[in-house]
């Protein structure tokens, strides 16, 4: 039952021994220790998960991880170069653009893709991309203010 | 000369800065330690069997195909359980609660058994093998006929002699009220008598859950000689003390660890998963990890449902003189915190007006549901729909402007609220004349055309904060000078650490990003009575206050004593070296807070001194009704709080906003749906929170200038405040919309075309 699958985990290769019905969030908890990716309905309904697999956002509590293997996947982890945190991590403390956090790095990353596809969206955009994260703290306003501060930051970033 | 690298902030004036959260970084970049995500080396997941009547006895349980299930570790019941504790029954009103169901269950999700095993999926596949056999018993799930006590829910009431005023019902039989709790004020009959106009209406809310986005989570690490258990609580002190009662341990022996959490609500408070992770650690002498998914926690703690019965006498002024109060809470199978809520927030059931004859009965009732707490409130959003929706109900009936009403008749500053407390330091008039002002309620407005029709609705209410609780508090400056506080406020979003370290900085003159606030430890942070009700900033703000001015008059007791002139700036780290003779020592500070209190007397509901402060808002909006679909629309939502004196105000914002919002599900949309005692919603697929798109067309959010005399530089709690006035806002701004009164929430498209339907005297049928 078990099987090998190897993939490309934040730029770095790894292996993990999985079974066919692990999702990609328990692997990445249980293997690879990383936690930003965390299930939260189990339906693929509230984005606590987000992955980014080939570049696409993804539930990874809906992604068997199995699918994983010869991917490309990146997590919250990837996002910070060192201490410094990528434009749209400081456009959410900025805009104070959560409460407890636990969504936080799901609409990070789906902010993120956001961002990567439409470098200046409008507000529907913005709604239309983050409908899939749900926040209980419900900082809603402040995220779709993080996600305006994080466009111009990564415009500004561009120019320089 | 000291190397220390404290962050860089500005010193002097740390109360008032929107200072970003202090775990901010770790929040974005995911590394903040939550309950759900950790792991134990040796650990074991448990997952529990539940149960699939609403009231039975059990006849059987048959494990035997789970325990041959490969993988499995162990099968667990109550047997096992009552082997390493013999009175396994918790709570934190009532010792109700047993740890896995006994004899009898008394709600369907219920715990019966539990399978351990290392790996949880095997876990969850071994759980669906046993088979529980049960004998139906009658059950009851509306909290009215629950007070009929023709079903009983438990044979006898086990209060858990924490509170003085439950002592008396230890015993009682034949009964459903776990409290009932009475306030007489003036001649009530009397004053009906004469009233020119005499009002009743009666107001119902419907089951809904906290659904924190983190599911409740807990570890149990047994030790021969001591326990931890991690948790995400909301008041790790009372956990210690419950736990260490469970198994008759001193306190020292038990430690509680609590990192932060995936939002709490009221939800994570008091004793939830942790006696069964710490009985199945006895158990099996290995670290066990009881966490849920989603659905369970539909079967874990909800809100009460309840039905609140409101008499109003007016005289020809339009005065109210009269006010007779009924309120049912719906409890659920365990009284959990529900008689605390019952009479803490029964109490303001009259409301923010002033009325000379007022009589409340509020009664918390058991029932063959899920269990009900506290949920963002403390009960106070289900009496404010009540009395708020009665208010503009009476005002329109008397043809009197809603808010030219409320004016009439508002509890001013200095009279006494129907306990007899003084009403003082409560801005709720100012409230309400800023929402009415952002309304521009002077000028008519622009009602729409066609099918789609406009209006607007406003509500005022206030709480009296729970009391007496205690905060202890310690800061604690190391040799190289930098500051360490240890409080136990549960930072579950709310932004309390940061708050408690601006506090800090303020007293001690340091950036407040300089202060290290210790994750909580039972083994490390002092005494707290919970993070509940608003009563953090206030409580443990003044004890943090305490702490932090003890350590600033012990430095300047050790600058005396190593011979520095008064006003001296010598760094800290060298008056420690002064001292020692090198870079060693601490200066401990201690502070202790806990208001004066004065308990209602026990036939008139009286006392001088019910709360320490009052939290007060008001809320507006400005609604559409479709009235060919009944869809609403929130084209703006107002809300104005009064805080005291804002110690972060970025993160007050925040709080007032999605308190709001939150409120706002509740009010539009959110519904626990249950079918003979078992919901049928019970997952995030099935059950509605508010997303991104429901966020009305217009937020505003505002504090009132004010300072609390009695708080900590001017400030009090604020973590409920914005969910008091949204549904009666709302349902008041629909009547005047389109002309029809919801009674009930929650106030969705259906319930309003329904209403429309009925106005129009063409009723819809049932299905």
């Amino acid at each position: 039952m078990t099987r090998t699958i190897s993939f490309t985990l934040n730029g770095e290769p790894v292996a993990a021994e999985i079974k066919p019905h692990h999702n990609l969030v328990e692997v990445l908890q249980r293997e690879f220790n990383l936690t930003g990716a965390r299930e939260s309905c189990g339906q693929g309904m509230c984005g606590c998960c987000t992955v980014l697999v080939n570049g696409t956002a993804v539930s990874g509590c809906l992604f068997l991880a199995a699918f994983a293997d010869g991917a490309e996947v990146r997590t919250v982890e990837s996002l910070a170069n060192g201490s410094a945190l990528s434009p749209v991590q400081e456009a959410f403390i900025e805009a104070g653009a959560f409460q407890c956090g636990y969504c936080t790095p799901g609409f990070v990353l789906m902010t993120t893709q956001l961002l990567d596809r439409f470098p200046d969206p409008d507000d529907d955009q913005i709604k239309h991309y983050l409908s899939g994260n749900l926040c209980r703290c419900a900082a809603y306003p402040e995220i779709i203010n993080a996600v305006k501060i994080a466009a111009q930051k990564r415009k500004a970033g561009k120019a320089a | 000369m000291a190397t220390t690298t404290i962050p860089a902030g500005p010193v002097g004036a740390q109360v008032g800065r929107s200072l970003p959260r202090l775990e901010a970084r770790e929040k974005v970049t995911g590394r903040a330690e939550y309950t759900h995500t950790m792991r134990l080396p040796g650990m074991l997941h448990a997952k529990i069997v539940r149960s699939t009547m609403a009231h039975a006895r059990i006849k059987s349980i048959d494990t035997s195909e789970a325990k041959a299930f490969p993988g499995v570790y162990r099968v667990i019941t109550s047997e096992d359980v009552r082997k390493v504790i013999p009175e396994p029954y918790y709570g934190p009103a009532f010792h109700d609660q047993p740890i896995l169901a006994i004899d009898k269950v008394h709600y369907v999700g219920e715990p019966v058994a539990v399978v351990l095993a290392s790996d949880p999926h095997v876990a969850e596949e071994a759980a669906q093998l046993i088979v529980a056999e049960y004998d139906e018993l009658p059950a009851v799930f509306d909290e009215v006929e629950a007070a009929e006590n023709k079903v009983l829910v438990h044979e006898e009431l086990k209060p858990a002699g924490t509170f003085a005023d439950l002592k008396h019902l230890k015993g009682r039989k034949g009964t459903n009220t776990a409290l009932d709790f009475r306030l007489r004020r003036g001649d009530v009959d009397k004053a009906f008598a004469e009233a020119a106009h005499v009002f009743e209406h009666t107001f119902r809310t419907q089951k809904v859950l906290h659904l924190a986005l983190e599911p409740f989570a807990s570890i149990g690490d047994f030790k021969e000689s001591s326990i931890t258990i991690y948790s995400g609580a909301q008041g790790p002190s009372f956990v210690r003390t419950e736990i260490a009662r469970l198994l008759g341990w001193p306190e020292n022996r038990v430690r509680i660890r609590v990192p932060y959490l995936g939002g709490g609500f009221g939800g994570k408070l008091y004793i939830k998963l942790e006696a069964l992770a710490a009985a199945l650690s006895m158990i099996v002498r290995r670290p066990v990890k009881v966490a849920l998914s989603m659905e369970e926690q539909f079967y874990t703690i909800t809100k009460h449902p309840s039905t609140f019965r409101i008499k109003s006498g007016v005289d020809k002024d339009g005065r109210i003189i009269a006010r007779k109060c009924e309120v049912y809470w719906n409890g659920g199978a365990y009284a959990d915190i529900g008689p605390r809520v019952t009479q803490k927030s029964g109490f303001t059931a009259s409301g923010p007006y002033d009325i000379d004859n007022v009589s409340i009965d509020s009664y918390a009732l058991y029932t063959n549901l899920p269990p009900a707490g506290a949920l963002r409130g403390f009960g106070i959003p289900q009496l404010v729909w009540a009395y708020e929706s009665h208010t503009d109900m009476v005002a329109r009936a008397l043809k009197i402007d809603p808010l030219e009403f409320r004016r009439r008749n508002l509890l001013r500053e200095g009279r006494p609220q129907a306990t007899g407390t003084i009403l003082e330091n409560t801005k709720h008039e100012a409230a309400l004349e800023r929402v009415a002002e952002r309304l521009n309620w002077s000028k008519p407005l622009e009602r729409g055309t066609g099918s789609v029709r406009r209006g607007r609705g406003l509500a005022v209410a206030i709480k009296a904060v729970i009391a007496p609780t205690t905060s202890v508090a310690s800061v604690n400056i190391s040799a190289d000078g930098s500051t360490t506080l240890y409080c136990g406020t549960v930072d579950m979003g709310q932004g309390s650490d940061t708050a408690m370290a601006q506090m800090v900085g303020e007293v001690l003159d340091i950036p407040a990003e300089s202060v290290r606030v210790v994750p909580r430890d039972t083994d490390i942070t002092p005494y707290d009575m919970g993070t509940l009700g608003s009563r953090s900033l206030f409580h443990m703000g003044h004890a943090v206050r305490l702490a932090a001015e003890d350590a600033r008059a012990k430095i300047k007791a050790l600058a005396r004593d190593v011979g520095e002139p008064e006003g001296s700036n010598i760094p800290l780290a060298d008056l420690f070296k002064k001292k020692y003779g090198m870079q060693a020592g601490n200066i401990i500070g201690t502070g202790i807070y806990k208001p004066d209190y004065v308990p209602p007397d026990a036939t008139t509901g009286l006392t001088p001194n019910a709360t320490p402060f009052w939290m007060c808002s008001a809320a507006g909006c400005e609604v559409e009704v479709d009235t060919e679909t009944g869809q609403v629309r929130i084209l703006r939502l107002i809300n104005v709080v009064d805080c005291g004196k804002p110690v972060n105000p970025k993160i007050v914002e925040t709080q007032i906003s999605g308190a709001s919002l939150m409120q706002l599900g509740f009010t539009l949309f959110e519904k626990m749906h249950i079918d003979a005692g078992q919901v049928t919603n019970a997952s995030l697929a099935d059950y509605k929170i508010p997303g991104i798109f429901d966020v009305p067309g217009a937020m505003e959010n505002e504090a009132v200038t004010a300072v609390q005399s009695n708080g900590p530089f001017g400030a009090k709690g604020v973590g409920e405040t914005a969910t008091f006035c949204v549904s009666p806002a709302i349902a008041n701004a629909i009547e005047d919309a389109c002309g029809v009164r919801l009674t009930e929430l929650p106030l969705n498209a259906e319930t309003v075309f329904r209403a429309l339907r009925e106005r129009d005297n063409k009723p819809l049928g049932e299905e």
